[in-house]
């Protein structure tokens, strides 16, 4: 334990100031479309010298207070289906063990290099095939000109609500039916396998819960909240039990995201489904192309590509990390906006109505 | 206004105990990080004070955007 006390590092004010405002930027998003914050989190505390083990353990201890909170506030709102999240929770929890062990078997084998090789193609593989999705259906309502239209269950998730296994129905009330809870384990286990590998579930979970189960946007994003606390919790407790966590910086990044997911959380009541699918489509994808422009780098250090030049290394680093903040910052500017704009006209609205009887 | 009066009571009540509670974090913050990463049993005191910050400082992130006049839409968001 003692060549880990050395690990921590000192927290000055210009690190407390940076660790707080990054910590409210993941917060807003994780507010809103229930994760997507923490992707920046860890490189940001390991750029001011954290070991990467101590920020990722420190990341988990701020996520399950932070999507404690998140969940209870959007509960307040009747978005949380409390059921499904404990019951895909409790699947997730096993994917991240399962996770946890691939990561470490190559980083055995590989290296940091090759498991860092891994991270970056799943993050590619994953976002460009969900995040596309995401996205296409957005363009899809967008072109039809419905943005406004109460979502329905696509043909997937209208599949998964007709198949009856006995002994395994449940009824969901995000879903207003009955589905086997079958169908939630690989769900549940393959959102926790991805917060193990890049950090953010909720690229799965997500996307999963409206497309393969059927619950609308804004559901599913609350009920992801609930699947992160349970995921959180599970694996604090896990790093907490080897001495890993650096809770003061986990308390300073959970000062600022707690501000950011109160906000987030309020955003969801004035927007529409279609804003929430516009965000989280344009997080994943440029999230994939600033992990994909790092790939080269990695290959180039496993062999499997002629070595690049150093200079050539230290820009492609750079720029994958500053295109992952700026898609964090690009998400945050469209759900202030989208927050500003849907208060704005729910305020007129209400002055507009109230006019008459002020008038009598 | 009374409504308005009573969260910004709220909103500073539990600011002043969130800011009570950061400063002991780090006036002790040598003994309470010692203390934390001794792991196993003890792995209880970072998940301890994680829930404890998380319910005095939520109360308070909540009554200070309710304070400013930033509220959920009630007809909206399900």
């Amino acid at each position: 334990m003692e060549e880990l006390a050395v690990s921590f590092i000192e927290i000055g004010l210009a690190e407390g100031v940076f660790l707080f405002v990054v910590g409210f930027v993941g917060g807003l998003v994780s507010g809103f479309i229930g994760s997507g914050g923490a992707f920046v989190l860890t490189p940001a505390m390991m750029s001011l010298g954290v070991p990467g083990i101590v920020a990722v353990a420190s990341n988990m201890c701020h996520k399950f207070p932070k999507a404690l909170v998140g969940a209870v506030k959007r509960a307040r709102y009747g978005q949380v289906d409390l059921k499904l999240g404990l019951v895909l929770g409790v699947s997730a929890e096993a994917g991240v063990l399962y996770g946890a062990h691939i990561q470490e078997s190559i980083k055995r084998s590989f290296g940091d290099a090759g498991s860092n090789l891994y991270v970056s193609v799943a993050f590619v593989l994953v976002l460009g095939v969900v995040g596309g999705y995401v996205l296409r259906d957005a363009w899809r309502i967008y072109r039809s000109g419905r943005m406004d239209a109460v979502e329905k269950a696509g043909r997937l998730a209208r599949w998964v609500q007709s198949v009856r296994i006995p002994g395994t129905m449940v009824y969901f009330k995000s879903l207003d039916a009955k589905i086997s809870v079958l169908f939630t384990i690989p769900l549940g286990f393959a959102t926790g396998m991805l917060a193990a590998t890049i950090a953010v579930g909720g690229f799965i979970g997500v996307p999963g819960i409206i497309y393969v189960l059927g619950a609308p946007s804004i559901m599913a994003t609350a009920t992801e909240l609930v699947i992160a606390f349970v995921m959180g919790l599970g694996g604090t407790i896990k790093f907490a039990w080897s001495g890993l966590v650096d809770i003061r910086l986990a308390m300073i990044i959970l000062a600022g995201s707690l501000f950011g997911i109160q906000l987030g959380a309020i955003g969801t009541t004035y927007v529409k489904p279609f804003t929430i699918k516009v965000v989280m489509g344009v997080i994943m994808v440029v999230v994939l192309i600033s992990r994909a422009i790092i790939i080269p780098v990695y290959m180039a250090q496993l062999g499997m590509l002629r070595p690049l030049d150093e200079s050539v290394s230290a820009v492609l680093s750079k720029a994958s990390f500053a295109i992952m903040a700026i898609a964090l910052a690009f998400g945050a500017s469209i759900i202030l906006y989208a927050l500003w704009h849907g208060r704005r006209a729910h305020l007129s609205q209400h002055e507009m109505l109230e006019e008459p009887v002020a008038a009598d | 206004m009374s409504s308005n009066r009573t969260e910004l009571w709220k909103a500073a009540v539990f600011g002043i105990v969130s800011v009570l509670l950061y400063f002991v974090l780090f006036e002790f913050e040598g003994e309470i990080l010692d203390v934390s990463i001794r792991g196993r049993w003890l792995s209880i005191v970072p998940v301890s004070i994680a829930f404890a910050f998380s319910l005095v400082h939520g109360a308070f992130t909540a009554n200070f955007w309710r304070a400013l006049g930033i509220r959920g839409n009630k007809n909206g968001g399900h």
